[in-house]
Formats: structure tokens, C-alpha cells, sequence
């Protein structure tokens, strides 16, 4: 063992030869700044994409003879050029809030079956599976919604107006299709589905396994398990997962694009044709509008923007929180 | 102490015992196939009600036999064993009716897809464009919208794959303090951003500036869709990278951007090509910016800076909107195109995750 300390050891070189600039730091800064620099380059293309759109929508709602919010028409290139917002929101909106009453219970359900309910040999391949549907390209929803899904939900929208047009939104006053915010709402809870679903699965996967058993300990049923520890633990991560949800279907196009037949009216009977959304009417009215008009289009996707912004935002924003109290990733 | 509780317990215990009969292990209960039993019964039902009353739509058989489904579990768990019971195979049941109810309109696109998709896809339709071709005449192919989409998707990864890179690198590996705290945010949100409004974006500069539409506009708002994602997936692959390797390199007076170079960023490769094509997948297939920047073209363009391209999803769109039995066909075919490249590209960069996953450090 002596001898290994008695090794010859070179003699350190008496003076370092290399300056201080050449031990590698001038490399260090020049990699920093360029990493620093991409991120900081994001935050400027945030911010750009704000002021872009801010610039050009504010030149166009300057000429805008109607009132921005609560007009029903979208005409700028009449004379004078009128166009609102009024019918878009109203269609957004409602057909977001039908695919989240529908795909968030259905997505909370399936994460369970996954993470709780499923054979454990089977769980793995299924949550790869629920990961691989979120790849599916929206215009490939769009076609299936239009061609395939709407002949389908013609007898169940009868049926609903049958059994409860009493409630004034089921409704069906005109005949028609179904290319109604219904049969929107129902698409965009399917293109949802995915996303919501996977987010929520891994929050159930990171329950304390100790206040499960301990549940069990005490005689709990299964479902007795997961109401008294799963779901209080995940609730903050099924909204957040909610929210994420909401944040595509807000922004979805294509989907809606295809499916609806829009209409510029305003109508709580969601299962009559008619409506639009923000993205479906940029996508709809793009191909004839002229500059003005492309500046008017801009304005509402603006609009978009500072709603899926705040939505996305507010769900991180619970994301983060939970994870500073859970412990649950340590 | 404790001796004298614990025989209070047991002094306890045989009272309640023998009068109780429902609680115990030795209780009735359901055999093992009735959930089954239930479903067979329930759909059966569903059927012969719906026949009866003539109801067309299979939308309709389906919820039916669900909520049939459902009370028959409850009601027969109830009566046989109890209400504790009862509930817990309802919540048993409600579950796996969202598994299946969820299961059957995905299954329903991917079969679709296929059986309609095959039907015209062949080695004519990949190798022939739109020109000249009427919607209503049923030949055609996809070939520009292929070289368009390969296109404009490789530019928009060749910008947003070094850019994401090193973001992630800034935020694993340097970033503290307010910056990479907005950094991280800011990504997070922008993974939201509708594909729409980063086509608006690009189409105010084009306005402004007074560009032409092309390949490049679309691959531009691409880019802005696939960095973020980009980001956020390296970002995961650079935190499992364990410590001790940059410790260890670091230690041997190695500066601390070869150490990234050389010991960080080879040992997340894996996961980060995955990310990235992941990613590619995302944004393959994206409609609405190409809509607005590329516009659409029968014709080959192969220069993605000059003039209007196509891409598969735009051709699917376009072809959709025209209306006709024979577009129709394309659309499908071409969708068939769109799902297996983003299918494989996924399947693969799944492959290669597991294949080099990194050497944790246990």
C-alpha cells in the first residue's frame, strides 16, 4: 500500500504556461450567451407575437363601424366595414364548455382505468395507446367529425329534442344536419380526451402509495380508496389537466372548420346548425378576405390569443403551486 | 396498561360478532363473471328496446346499453350484497363505460382511416400531383403535398431543433433566477398557443414587410408550434442525466461547456431525438398555418422559398372541401398518408427512447 504513495509523480509544471483567457472560460461564455440567448429569443417571440397581432388588430378595429364586442355581422370589407366578435366568443365558448362537460369525466374515468381499475399487464400498452391518439392530426378529426360522426348523431339529436327539448337547449327548432356547436362540443371532447386523460394519469400515479394502503388498511373499498385518497390528492392536477384540455379546444381549427356549418347568429339551441368559433371563421373567411379584412381576422385571432394565454397560464399556475406543497416529487 | 386495554378490546369483540352477517368475510357476494352477465344482459336490452322503438342511430344503442349497464350492477349488488358494495362496483362500472365509450369513436377514426384510406392509396397516388386533375375525376395523387410537407417540416425542425436545444440547456444546466423562471413559463404557455394564431403572427410580419406566402412562412409558424416542445421534452431528458457524471467530468478540470458537450448531452441523446421527432409528428400534422402562409397549390413546387406550396394536411382540407365522391377518396387516402408518417415517426422515436434510455444512477 506504501508504495502506491510513493509513485513517481510528475512534478507539476512549475508555471502554467496557458493565460487565464485559455482555460476554457472564453468557451463557457460564448455557451452561455448563446443558450441565454435562445431563451431569451422565445420570450422576445412571445412578446412579438402580443405586439404583431396587437398592431395590426388595432388598425383594423380602428376602422371598424360597429362595435368590436357586441356585433353580430362580420363584413369588413362592406361600406362601411362592420364585424364583431359577439357570435365567435358565444360559439367558442359553448362548444368548449359542452367538450368538457363531456371529455372530463370520461378522461378522469379512463385515467382511473388505467392507473387504478385495468390489469396491471395491460395498463402500460394503454397509456401508450392514449399517448399515440393525441398524435392524431386535428384535420384527420375534421374529416371523421364531418363524414362519419355528424350522419351518426342526426338520431341521437332527434332523440334529445324528443326527450329534452323541454330544457330549451336541446331544442332543435331548425331542420338540418347536424353541423351544430352539439356535434362540435362532441368532436373537440374526443380530440381532448388524449391530452386530458394523460396529465390526469399522472397525477393518480403519483399518490402517496402510504395513503392508499392506509385507506385499505381500514377496510375502504376500491372506490372508497380513491375518493378518500386519489381524488383529493389529484384534484388541483385534474384541473390543471382540465384546463390544458380547454386551452386546445379554445384554439382548435380544423376540427371545427369542417364540421360546422357556421351561421353568424347567436343561439342557445346548441343542437341547431349554425354558429362559429374564432378559429374557424379565420379559417373560413381567410381565402376572400382582402388586407383589411385580413387585419380584421387578426384582430379576432388577438382575442384567441389573450384567452388561451390566460386559460394556459392559469393552469400552469396551479400546476406549479401544487408542486411546491404535494412533495409528491420529491 | 396496555395488557388491560387490549382484553378490554377482546372483551368487546364477541359481542358484536355473531349477530352481524353482512360485513364479514363469509358474506354473499356476486361470482366473479357477473360484471360480464351484466353487459351481455344490458346490451341485449339495449338492442331490443332500441329496435323496438326504431331508433337508427348506434350512438343511441350505445348509451343505452351504458346506462342499463350500470343500474342493473347497482340494483344486483345492492340486493345481493350491499350498499358499500353496490357503490364500489358502480364506480367499477362507470369506469370501464368511459374506458369503452372513449375506445369506440377512436377506433372508429383509426378503422375508417384505413378501410377508406386504402382504398385509392397506391403507388399512383404518391407519385402523381393534383395537376390538371378535376376534383370529380378519380385519379390524382398526393406527391406535391408530400414534398410540401417534407419540406416545410424540415426547415421548421433544422430552426427549432438547436433553438429548443439550447434553451433546455439553459434552463438544466445554467438557468437560476427571474430569466429562467420566465423562460420556463413562457414555454409552458406557448405549448398552448393555437396553431392559428402563430400562423396570424407570421402573416402580420408578411403583411408588414410585405412578403409573398410560401414553403418558408408555413415552416416559420411550425417552428414557433415545435419549439416549445422541443424545450420542454430536452428539459425532462437533460434532469434525469444524473449528477455525479457532470461532477465527475467537471472534477477533471473540464470546462463546464465541453462537459455539456461531451458527458451531458450524449448521454440524453436518446431522448432527446425522441423528443424531437415527437415533435416533428406534432406539427406534421398541422392545417391552419399552412391555410394562411403556403396557400395551396395543385402544382410541384419544390423551392419552398418561392411561391405556394401544398402539404397533406392543407390537401386533405382541400380536398375535403370540394366535395365530391372521388375528392373525398383523396382526402381519405391522404389522411391514411398523414397518420402512418405520424404513427411511425412516433412508434420509432418511442423505439429509441427505450433502446437509449439514459443510465440512471442506480
Amino acid at each position: 500500500m506504501a508504495s502506491t504513495t510513493q509513485l513517481d509523480i510528475p512534478p507539476a509544471p512549475p508555471a502554467r504556461p496557458r493565460r487565464p483567457g485559455s482555460t476554457g472560460r472564453a468557451g463557457d461564455k460564448i455557451f452561455l450567451s448563446l443558450s441565454r440567448g435562445s431563451g431569451i429569443l422565445l420570450l422576445l417571440i412571445m412578446a412579438s407575437i402580443a405586439v404583431f397581432l396587437s398592431y395590426r388588430a388595432a388598425t383594423a378595429i380602428s376602422k371598424d363601424e360597429g362595435n368590436f364586442f357586441t356585433t353580430f355581422d362580420w363584413n369588413p370589407a362592406g361600406d362601411p366595414p362592420v364585424f364583431g366578435i359577439a357570435v365567435l366568443l358565444f360559439g367558442t365558448v359553448v362548444s368548449s364548455i359542452i367538450a368538457m362537460v363531456i371529455a372530463v369525466p370520461v378522461a378522469v374515468g379512463i385515467a382511473l382505468f388505467i392507473s387504478h381499475y385495468a390489469p396491471r399487464k395491460l395498463a402500460a400498452p394503454l397509456a401508450y395507446v392514449v399517448d399515440l391518439l393525441a398524435a392524431v392530426p386535428s384535420i384527420v378529426y375534421g374529416i371523421w367529425g364531418a363524414l362519419v360522426l355528424v350522419p351518426y348523431l342526426e338520431g341521437l339529436n332527434l332523440w334529445l329534442d324528443q326527450f329534452f327539448g323541454w330544457t330549451y337547449i336541446f331544442e332543435k327548432t331548425e331542420v338540418g344536419v347536424a353541423r351544430s356547436l352539439f356535434t362540435v362540443g362532441i368532436l373537440l371532447a374526443i380530440m381532448i380526451l388524449p391530452i386530458v386523460t394523460s396529465v390526469s394519469r399522472e397525477v393518480f400515479l403519483q399518490v402517496p402509495k402510504m395513503n392508499e394502503e392506509a385507506a385499505l388498511a381500514l377496510g375502504a373499498t376500491r372506490w372508497e380508496v380513491i375518493r378518500l385518497s386519489v381524488l383529493p390528492f389529484g384534484r388541483s392536477g385534474i384541473i390543471s389537466a382540465s384546463m390544458l384540455g380547454l386551452g386546445r379546444a379554445l384554439g382548435e381549427t380544423m376540427a371545427v372548420a369542417t364540421v360546422l356549418s357556421p351561421s353568424f347568429l347567436i343561439s342557445l339551441h346548441v343542437l341547431n346548425p349554425g354558429g362559429g368559433t374564432f378559429a374557424q371563421n379565420i379559417a373560413a373567411k381567410f381565402g376572400e378576405a382582402d388586407a383589411f379584412g385580413r387585419d380584421a381576422l387578426i384582430a379576432s385571432g388577438l382575442v384567441l390569443f389573450v384567452l388561451t394565454l390566460l386559460v394556459n397560464g392559469a393552469a400552469r399556475l396551479i400546476i406549479a403551486r401544487r408542486k411546491e406543497y404535494s412533495g409528491a416529487n420529491a | 396498561m396496555s395488557n388491560a386495554t387490549t382484553t378490554d378490546v377482546r372483551d368487546q369483540r364477541p359481542q358484536t360478532r355473531p349477530g352481524t352477517h353482512g360485513t364479514g368475510l363469509s358474506s354473499r357476494s356476486l361470482p366473479r363473471w357477473a360484471p360480464l352477465g351484466f353487459a351481455a344482459v344490458s346490451v341485449a336490452l339495449a338492442v331490443g328496446i332500441s329496435t323496438a322503438a326504431g331508433w337508427q342511430s348506434r350512438v343511441q344503442w350505445g348509451l343505452i346499453a351504458a346506462l342499463l349497464f350500470l343500474a342493473i350492477s347497482y340494483v344486483a349488488t345492492t340486493v345481493v350484497e350491499n350498499q358499500r358494495q353496490a357503490k364500489d362496483r358502480l364506480a367499477t362500472s362507470v369506469v370501464w363505460v368511459c374506458f369503452l365509450a372513449a375506445v369506440v369513436p377512436l377506433a372508429s377514426l383509426l378503422w375508417t382511416t384505413v378501410s377508406r384510406g386504402s382504398e385509392r392509396l397506391d403507388g399512383y397516388f404518391l407519385s402523381h400531383s393534383m395537376a390538371g386533375v378535376l376534383g370529380s375525376e378519380a385519379t390524382g395523387g398526393v406527391y406535391h403535398a408530400l414534398i410540401g410537407t417534407l419540406e416545410q417540416v424540415g426547415i421548421a425542425t433544422v430552426i427549432s431543433a438547436p433553438l429548443g436545444l439550447l434553451t433546455a440547456v439553459y434552463l438544466v444546466e445554467y438557468g437560476k433566477g427571474g430569466l429562467a423562471r420566465a423562460v420556463t413559463f413562457f414555454v409552458d404557455v406557448m405549448t398552448g398557443i393555437p396553431s392559428i394564431v402563430a400562423g396570424l403572427f407570421i402573416l402580420s410580419i408578411m403583411l408588414i414587410a410585405g412578403l409573398e406566402p410560401s414553403g418558408l412562412m408555413g415552416a416559420l409558424a411550425l417552428t414557433i408550434l415545435m419549439i416549445p416542445v422541443v424545450v420542454r421534452s430536452t428539459e425532462e431528458m437533460l434532469k434525469l442525466v444524473p449528477n455525479e457524471l457532470r461532477e465527475a467530468s467537471l472534477a477533471l478540470g473540464i470546462p463546464k461547456w465541453r462537459t455539456i458537450l461531451k458527458v451531458v448531452l450524449p448521454t440524453a441523446i436518446g431522448g432527446i431525438t425522441t423528443g424531437v421527432m415527437l415533435a416533428i409528428a406534432r406539427i406534421a400534422g398541422e392545417t391552419a398555418p399552412i391555410i394562411l402562409l403556403v396557400f395551396g397549390s395543385q402544382l410541384i413546387n419544390t423551392n419552398p422559398f418561392e411561391g405556394a406550396q401544398s402539404s397533406l394536411p392543407f390537401y386533405i382540407y382541400e380536398q375535403y372541401k370540394i366535395g365530391e365522391a372521388a375528392s373525398y377518396d383523396r382526402a381519405w387516402a391522404a389522411a391514411l398518408v398523414l397518420i402512418a408518417f405520424v404513427m411511425i415517426l412516433n412508434l420509432v422515436a418511442r423505439g429509441i427512447a427505450r433502446w437509449k434510455a439514459p443510465k440512471t444512477g442506480r
